[in-house]
């Protein structure tokens, strides 16, 4: 389910390292969590973005989620396909549905990220509560 | 760790069957509710263009009985319920003496002396004190909301699949009229009412047939495309049919005429509970409206975000969102009564942006008939 050459965050997002590109996405969880996706507010290109801050949203019918940085850097391309196909976010979180690509700032950033056994216990833990 | 507080939460009958169809659920107004199955859009567009079946069994039911049944409902109700015969229902406020509104509701007229009020979930406790609080007419009045499940079946094809389940002439139920009749072997109060903007039907029976009746009317409709849906697609095929939410577009703050629901305004019909202050508010004219707006980018306007017009402020969203079938960002909102006109430009503030919206007729969706 989540691709164990990922790094996650407990916002739910996802980072892929690429060279020294990062491409950046929203999770399974996030997803199922959202809804439908109608909508992503993207940075454009040469956008900076720090880590752990808010760098735009995705919009479900029903409900806004902020997406926080999970590393510093600067937007180099911007998933074009999802302007008219937000849906594919929900569709393929971890793959056509990725956001952005940044141009790591501080590739030592994403040693503090989980990893995907640590984001899948994670994960079981949220669906547990919300269970209970 | 906190403890978590859905043990609290009032439960339908059918909480498992939910459960079971992998419904994501809610605390809605004090009830664990399923807002979405599928996907709300899934089930917003399956209610257009075949059909939905909505466990609406939160919805609060008080019956109102005796020979001056009619008498405390007219004047705890603002539209005329005199002119019900039976077997007829219609939708009508229960008003503060200010004339806003303590909350929306259905009323059917069973017979002379028998009442059925449908009243918004989280208001039925409220709903039933302030009925009672103003009977000097010695009429019986009883909350019999746990008495009720209420299944709403909505769209196109909500006839022809309720159809296979009863012999009773339901095609020939006009619209807000209602039939007691066996369906699925249960007696059911039958009423051609809805939430949707679509044709259908709400059916109210004793909950312990809940289970089957929900299966078997999924297990009978799935060839013509019915789907369970949620509140979140409920909530998203009123707005698109212009419909009023207690809470959203109506509250004890709002008037009839603010909401542009005069219709369900009858003075002439005598006294009644906030009367005067609506006739009031008619000679002096109200000071703001309610508007519905669509937004001119891809933004989404949301519940209570601040309206400017002409660069100031002017009131507040009630409800925003997409509009799946109509592929619009819609939304409603109070605005000053001089700026109401259609076409009139409006800015929504949506987080750091201000959106560009105009001024649309309502309703946004209007059925083929």
């Amino acid at each position: 389910m989540y691709p164990s050459d990922y790094r996650y965050t407990k916002e739910h997002e996802w980072v892929r390292l690429q060279d020294d590109i990062a491409i950046l996405g929203i999770t399974d969880y996030a997803q199922h969590e959202l809804g439908d996706v109608v909508y992503a507010d993207l940075p454009k290109v040469g956008a900076k973005l720090t880590a752990g801050k808010s760098f735009g949203t995705v919009e479900s019918v029903k409900a806004v989620s902020e997406i926080f940085a999970p590393v510093s850097g600067e937007v180099v391309e911007v998933n074009a396909a999802l302007r008219d196909a937000p849906e594919t976010v929900n569709k393929d979180p971890h793959g056509q549905g990725w956001l952005i690509k940044v141009k790591l700032a501080a590739p030592s950033e994403l040693s503090g990220l989980m990893d995907s056994q640590a984001y899948q216990a994670y994960v079981a833990e949220k669906e547990k509560e919300a269970s209970a | 760790m906190t403890a978590p507080t859905t043990t609290q939460l009032h439960k339908t009958a059918l909480n498992a069957a939910h459960r079971r169809l992998g419904a994501k659920m809610v605390n809605f107004g004090g009830w664990e509710m399923p807002v979405e199955y599928s996907g709300i859009v899934n089930e917003h567009l399956a209610t257009r263009t075949a059909a939905g079946l909505f466990d609406v069994s939160h919805m609060g039911e008080i019956e109102v009985r005796g020979p001056r049944a009619l008498d405390l409902v007219q004047y705890v109700t603002s539209n005329d319920a005199a002119k019900l015969t039976d077997g007829q229902a219609h939708y009508s406020g229960l008003l503060t003496s200010a004339g806003t509104f303590v909350d929306d509701l259905l009323v059917h007229r069973i017979s002379a002396n028998r009442y059925l009020l449908c009243v918004n979930a989280s208001n039925q406790d409220k709903d039933f004190e302030y009925v009672r609080s103003h009977n000097r007419f010695g009429a019986e009045v009883e909350n019999t909301g746990e008495r009720y499940s209420q299944l709403a079946l909505q769209g196109p094809k909500a006839l022809a699949i309720l159809e296979r389940f009863t012999r009773a002439p339901i095609g020939s139920l006009k619209y807000y009229r209602f039939m007691f009749d066996e369906v699925d072997g249960v007696t059911c109060l039958i009423a051609r009412t809805g939430y949707t903007g679509e044709d259908g039907f709400e059916l109210y029976f004793p909950p312990e047939h809940s289970e089957r009746l929900w299966n078997d009317l999924l297990e009978g409709g799935r060839a013509a495309g019915v789907l369970p849906c949620g509140l979140g697609a409920r909530n998203t095929l009123r707005l698109e049919a212009s419909m009023c939410l207690y809470g959203h577009e109506i509250d004890d703050t709002t008037t009839v005429w603010e909401a542009r629901l005069g219709w369900i305004c009858k003075p002439d019909k005598g006294d009644f509970v906030g009367r005067d202050a609506l006739l009031a508010q008619q000679r002096s004219g109200v000071e703001r409206l309610l508007v519905g707006f669509e937004v001119q980018d891809r933004l989404i306007a949301r519940d209570d975000c601040p309206v400017r017009i002409d660069g100031r402020e002017a009131g507040r969203v009630t409800s925003g969102s997409p509009a799946p079938f109509l592929k619009k960002n819609i939304g409603m909102a109070y605005v000053p009564a001089e700026s109401s006109a259609i076409g009139t430009e409006l800015y929504i503030a949506i987080r750091a942006n201000q959106a560009r919206a105009a001024i649309a007729p309502m309703p946004f969706y209007k059925r083929a008939r």
